[in-house]
């Protein structure tokens, strides 16, 4: 039995097509099992290892590498706040410890209700927008306190209505 | 107003050019009709000609990086872009990716026939997902309109070519950790040599290319290497994305002829933000040494200026800062990203990383002592030149540049004067 | 090839050196005493260039280059003297020392810490980091396996010793950066083959065993250079001895033919010697029970019953050990044929010794040479190497690290025939399955020219389930091409070494030697026997039919060479074998039965009965399931309370150092030579140099320079070219199938090999 969806089998086995060598499928097959199960639980490792060939050691070697792979759940909605350079000079330590005050929540930790997590982290690739911040993969910029409280209030409400 | 020259961007503005009928109707694939008729060496001769330079960061002839790769190999050859902009202060991969992802898949194709390879990979970092499906959907669109796989348009060449995500990590910005990354490793770079050009993804003969470098490919097919060499300066072939941030008024990218001078680049950004001084520059992304406000007003935009200067023109991405930044603060966040993405392998920047960011912090919030200036900077040393790969140069050669063009304002730090903190006020103690 | 290296000159600190081409600069610089240090170079191990201890100056390099991954080339200009070399080291000490604990007093490694050396001698003197350390409690990763995150230095030489060089895979590198971090193969603990290499090769104390933890200062202890007392191998196993007990053995001196391996037991199986079971005092049967006694009341007890049966013409059985020394064997075999007049001598058998010393006289070389034997460390650069039958990795741990060196650094050429799913597959060129027994047909198919593959070979499900959890190839045309495929490489072979186990004995030898005969170059065998000194047994006349050396009871001449040395008659009639021995006690035509170090119940449960009818002595250092039979039990010293020699599976021989003493026990030497003397028949004092120096003039092939021996090293006994008439008992032949973590009876009394496997159990039921 499989730990994962139907969609995302065939997206492993459209990944594994890709190589020469099934072993290069593993970081994104892990980033893909994540963003269905939300972390990466040990039968996920272990599913994900024996596809591609790969220990469970292996795996997790691989997984500890990589910043955006998990072992812990992360909030349905995973608040990521660039404070590297270009973010820091128009006000991304701002937009961060607002985020913490409106969240409750610090660096790496999930709120209670599950909804949000937060995280500080590195260059995003956004820094000709800056401030910026991500939600799960989604791209928010030129950011402001007040920008950051509408960004939150609709994925709040995008919650409830699920 | 502006020296902006619209080449790489030249599709930038148009939100039908991310599918192939609108890639084709500005133009697209006309340079890939031409390279399938030119001879692999004349290909590489044309790049060789337009003095096009890796734009990722280390500046390095394309043309001459084409040109090492063996004509006869028992292994595969592999045609890579690397697509994990991740230096902070770079943002330029991104609009290529979303606005003319088939630039890059004809750039690579060219560069598959001038090696003589045959499949291809565009390694993007995993951050970036929906510029991901956008590539996906490109290299779908392209397969089945027969530009991608077996016989393309008739030609007899074959050419596959995959999106590859990474899921977060500096490190793979570096070449061979790229292709570690690539293999389903952790990313931790290889010995060199072998070079990848020699052995490289599954240990054939590899190409690596920033994902500009390789969408300037056709353009430069198109309007001849003299042509794109004439539009910039001697050594230095074309126009860049020059990456603004920080505290300018007009942030964005802009394409500008190489060469460019500083000030009419800051023009182009419309000047210091909020019409304050400027006090200093990155030149080239993070890992840049970087310079005082009188350095960087004489210069050129160029790689072999900036080098002259004693830094790098790097990944093209310019952090402007005004008169209020503190260069602790400065100092300490660079730091605080140096030792988040040092992959641990090799002892000086494992160690040296981690002890520079604490001894930083502590520093920035009030805990300066006596030599501490002298130490970071010998610390700093003690890591150039040393490590495994250049990740502990990109952590130390900031540092350095900082603590040697700033020093008093460390000497004033340490003197109990009020921090200069004009941002957030605070400092920025990290607490992970 | 590697024969006639073109030699590379290179100038280092203003000195000429010359070293092969191919060689690593940091090799050419140690080999000429020019120091380069480093942590994460390991010779035979892949390369890092992460602990940067090893940069130089290399003319024409613009930054300084670690001379651990740079290969010399003509002209090279190096300087490792320069002040920005000091520099370069004196910061990497620095980096490391950043996070690593300066808890050295309480650290196991103080004392022998790689770290501390170097800081000793190219780190400052005082520290400028007064950030706080990261700190992470330490861990435990398995009965033997510890581990101390902040210790670690991240040299990865753990890591690349369990994959690279035990093929285990079980320790990795987890989260990146400063908080990167070894880690265990199952998250939080260790499955794996508890070969503790990866202690004894941390620089640091990183990774402590659980066994020597905390137990003493290195400094308190003498150390000796022991022959390990459980597989047929003959590792050298160092012996840290405080107080006359050993605290730790471990492999530092690196001087055996194991070089940088041990296994499991080499390492922490010695602590049976201190198993609160073990006999301290001689035990003699009085009203039906076992009670304590003195040594000359119970050695006059047996020395009276012997003489008496011998004087009533009585009959004696003596069973020899496969684990004392030959020295102690030598006597054995004296003693049964010179004082109690008797053949009646065997041994528990694991290999067919005598059937190879035949199968190869029996060609037509030059007699009076040395046989064709390989010894373990040929096995190392071997071209290719026929494996026929049991399972290295568990019962040969050595040669199966050698096995996989050969294959990692020669890509070797190995070729399995088994009948089970064996670990070294891994490393295989060709692996044959065959059914469970099929050894010798499948040899007869190697040796012969039929193509077809006789049936028994290719019947499906013929592996046995137990040692192939997977579906076996079913299906018989596969099977048959697989054995023509596997016949044809190997007789494109040459300078194959065959390595058999006990599953081929008898006429299967002879015929394996056949084909071994046919194969171009020059073929070499190893035989597998599971014991310390099986070998020493078989080599010292442990046999009913058997003298030393392999020569024939039967034949006149070998038995007056022997009647002559030991000044008495040799019965000329082969005797009795131990099956024999044993049915005879039982049938009553035993009168007494001297059993010196074995525990023949253990195979042989039911003979328990017949022992009562017979005078049983049991020489042992527990009270095993045939001392409880026994009417004497004489408490011995272990291997590692002796000197001597040891001969090993491959014939190698090799001084046995006394590490630990053992109150109230006696060795089995002195206990023989003290009952010969007390039957009137003196072999004299109990000199192990003395009788080493008779079995050197009067065991062939044993004439070794003794230089070598004391020096500690090893050196290779062959019987030699000539007719052995021996008769074939294929069925004494039993292996015992011992597993990493079990050692016949011994292993019983070894905490640590009981604890690794209730924790494996644990494990698993989880």
């Amino acid at each position: 039995m499989s730990v994962f969806s139907q969609a995302t089998q065939e997206r492993f086995q459209t990944l594994l097509s890709h190589y020469p060598v099934k072993r290069s499928a593993l970081v994104p097959m892990l980033l893909f099992a994540q963003d269905e199960l939300g972390y990466l639980p040990p039968e996920a490792i272990r599913e994900v290892g024996e596809l591609v060939g790969a220990s469970e050691l292996a795996v997790r070697e691989v997984i500890g590498y990589y910043s955006m792979l998990r072992l812990e759940p992360a909030g349905k909605y995973h608040v990521q706040v660039c404070t590297n350079i270009s973010c820091m000079l128009r006000g991304g330590d701002d937009i961060y410890r607002h985020c913490k005050e409106r969240l409750g929540i610090g660096h790496k930790e999930v709120a209670a209700d599950g909804v949000f997590s937060l995280e500080e982290v590195e260059c995003i690739g956004a820094c000709s927008w800056a401030p910026a911040l991500q939600v799960n993969y989604d791209f928010h910029q030129e950011l402001t306190p007040e920008k950051v409280d509408e960004i939150l209030r609709d994925y709040r409400k995008k919650a409830a209505a699920r | 107003m502006s020296q902006e020259v619209k080449i790489i961007s030249k599709r930038f503005d148009d939100p039908k050019a991310a599918t192939l009928d609108g890639y084709l109707a500005s133009g697209g694939f006309q340079a890939l009709e031409k390279a399938l008729t030119m001879a692999p060496e004349a290909i590489i001769d044309e790049v060789k000609k337009s003095n096009l330079r890796g734009r990722g960061g280390a500046g390095f002839p394309t043309g001459m990086k084409w040109s090492f790769v063996p004509k006869q190999s028992e292994r595969p050859k592999y045609v890579l872009c690397n697509a994990d902009e991740s230096e902070p202060g770079t943002c330029k991969d991104r609009l290529i990716l979303q606005y003319d992802p088939f630039s890059l898949i004809e750039g690579m194709i060219i560069a598959g026939k001038a090696i003589d390879s045959h499949q291809g990979y565009v390694f993007i970092r995993g951050e970036y997902r929906y510029l991901f499906d956008i590539m996906e959907r490109a290299i779908n669109e392209a397969y089945r309109a027969g530009y991608l796989g077996k016989n393309i348009r008739g030609s007899g060449l074959d050419f596959d070519l995959y999106a590859h995500s990474g899921a977060g990590a500096y490190e793979c910005g570096e070449e061979s950790a790229l292709m570690e990354s690539l293999e389903g490793k952790r990313g931790i770079p290889r010995l060199k040599p072998p070079f990848p050009a020699i052995s490289g993804l599954y240990g054939g003969p590899t190409v690596i290319n920033n994902m500009e470098t390789l969408a300037t490919v056709p353009h430069i097919i198109v309007g001849g290497g003299e042509w794109y060499a004439n539009l910039g300066v001697p050594k230095n072939g074309g126009t860049r994305l020059f990456c603004l941030s920080g505290h300018v008024a007009r942030p964005g990218v802009y394409e500008l002829p190489l060469g460019v001078p500083f000030p009419r680049l800051l023009e182009v950004g419309g000047g210091v933000a909020n019409g304050k001084k400027l006090k200093a520059v990155v030149p080239g992304g993070s890992s840049t040494p970087m310079f005082t406000a009188e350095e960087a007003m004489g210069l050129n935009m160029d790689y072999d200026s900036i080098a002259k200067a004693g830094s790098f023109l790097g990944s093209g991405g310019v952090v402007i800062l005004d008169e209020n930044t503190c260069m602790v603060k400065f100092a300490l966040r660079i730091m605080q990203f140096y030792r988040h993405e040092s992959c641990g392998w090799c002892v000086p920047c494992r160690e040296g990383t981690n002890w520079l960011h604490l001894a930083l912090g502590r520093f920035h919030a009030g805990g300066g002592r006596e030599g501490d200036v002298d130490l970071l900077r010998e610390v700093s040393e003690n890591i150039l030149g040393r490590t495994f790969c250049p990740l502990g140069d990109a952590a130390a050669m900031p540092t350095l540049s900082i603590l040697k063009r700033f020093r008093q304002e460390f000497l004033d730090h340490l003197a109990g004067k009020p921090c200069s903190c004009g941002v957030s006020g605070r400092p920025a103690l990290a607490t992970h | 090839m590697a024969d006639n290296p073109t030699l590379v000159n290179i100038t280092v600190n203003g000195q000429q050196l010359t070293a092969p081409a191919g060689t690593l600069l940091l090799e050419a610089c140690r080999s000429a005493h020019v120091e380069v240090p480093s942590f994460c170079y390991y010779p035979g191990l892949s390369l890092q260039a992460a602990c940067r201890m090893c940069l130089v100056e290399i003319e024409k390099m613009p930054k300084l280059q670690t001379a651990c991954t740079v290969v010399i080339t003509e002209g090279m200009v190096v300087r490792t003297d320069t002040e920005q070399v000091h520099r370069a080291r004196k910061s990497a000490i620095e980096f490391i020392l950043t996070n690593h604990p300066l808890d050295c007093p309480v650290c196991d490694a103080g004392g022998e810490c790689e770290l501390q050396d170097m800081t000793f001698k190219y780190g400052a003197a005082e520290s400028r980091f007064t950030e706080p350390k990261r700190h992470r409690e330490e861990q435990q990763w398995s009965p033997i396996v510890y581990f101390d995150r902040p210790r670690c230095i991240l040299c990865y030489r753990c890591v690349r010793v369990c994959g690279e060089g035990m093929d285990v895979w079980a320790l990795g590198v987890g989260n990146r950066g400063v908080a990167a971090s070894i880690i265990p193969n199952h998250s939080d603990h260790l499955q794996c083959e508890e070969c503790g290499m990866c202690i004894d090769i941390c620089p640091v104390g990183a990774l402590t065993s659980g066994p020597y933890r905390y137990k003493t200062r290195p400094w308190e202890m003498k150390h000796v250079g022991a022959i390990c007392t459980f597989c047929g191998d003959g590792c050298k196993t160092t012996l840290g001895i405080r107080n006359d007990q050993i605290i730790r053995g471990d492999n530092r001196d690196k001087s055996g033919i194991n070089g940088d391996f041990l296994c499991v037991k080499g390492r922490y199986a010695f602590d049976f010697t201190q198993n609160p079971e073990r006999l301290k005092q001689p035990l003699v049967r009085v009203d039906g029970e076992l009670r304590p006694t003195t040594w000359s009341f119970a050695l006059e007890t047996v020395a009276k019953r012997f003489q008496r049966i011998k004087s009533a013409q009585g009959g004696f059985g003596v069973i020899g050990s496969t684990r004392t020394l030959n020295e102690e064997d030598y006597q054995l075999q004296k003693f049964a044929r010179r004082v109690l007049g008797t053949n009646n001598i065997d041994h528990h058998r694991t290999a067919d010794f005598p059937a190879l010393a035949t199968a190869l006289a029996a060609r037509t070389n030059t007699p009076g040479t040395a046989l064709p034997l390989a010894n373990s460390s040929s096995l190392k650069t071997a071209k290719a190497i026929l494996l026929v039958g049991n399972d290295p990795t568990n019962q040969h741990p050595l040669l199966a690290w050698n096995i996989r060196t050969a294959y990692r650094n020669h890509k070797t050429r190995l070729y399995v025939l088994n009948s089970g799913d064996i670990k070294l597959r891994r490393q295989a060129f060709r692996m044959a399955v065959i059914p469970a027994g099929g050894e010798a047909a499948a040899i007869r198919f190697l040796n012969g020219e039929a193509d077809s593959v006789p049936a028994e070979l290719t019947m499906v499900g013929g592996p046995d389930p137990k040692r192939w959890p997977q579906t076996p190839p079913s299906v018989p045309q596969k099977i048959a091409e697989g054995l023509q495929d596997f016949r044809a490489r190997l007789r494109q072979e040459q300078d194959v070494i065959i390595v058999f186990g006990a599953e081929v004995r008898g006429e299967a030898v002879r015929e394996l030697v056949a084909f071994g005969d046919t194969l171009p170059g020059n073929t070499r065998y190893i035989a597998l026997a599971d014991n310390a000194n099986s070998r020493g047994a078989a080599d010292m006349g442990l046999y009913p039919d058997l003298l030393p050396g392999y020569r024939p009871v039967a034949d006149a001449g070998a038995r007056a060479h022997f009647e002559q040395l030991w000044g008495g008659t040799i019965p000329a009639e082969p005797g009795l074998n131990l099956p024999q021995m044993l049915a005879a006690a039982a049938a009553g035509k035993l009168d007494a039965l001297y059993i010196a170090g074995a525990n023949p119940l253990r195979l042989h449960p039911s003979a328990a009965e017949g022992l009562r009818k017979a005078f049983v002595v049991v020489q042992d250092m527990f009270l095993t399931e045939t001392a409880r039979q026994a009417d004497v039990v004489l408490p011995v010293l272990c291997s590692y309370e002796k000197n001597g020699t040891l001969t090993n599976t491959c014939g190698e021989v090799q001084a046995q150092k006394r590490g630990g003493m053992f109150e109230g026990a006696k060795s089995d030497l002195a206990i023989i030579h003290e009952l010969a003397e007390l039957m009137g028949c003196g072999f004299g004092p109990a000199a192990e140099d003395k009788i080493f120096g008779e079995i050197r003039a009067n065991v062939k092939g044993y004439d070794l320079s003794l230089v070598q021996l004391l020096a500690g090293r090893s050196a290779l006994a062959a019987p030699l070219n000539e007719t052995v008439a021996h008769r074939d008992d294929p069925e004494l032949i039993q292996p015992n199938n011992d597993t990493l973590f079990t050692a016949g009876t011994l292993g019983r009394y070894s905490t640590t090999l009981n604890s690794v496997m209730e924790r494996r159990l644990q494990k698993e039921s989880k």
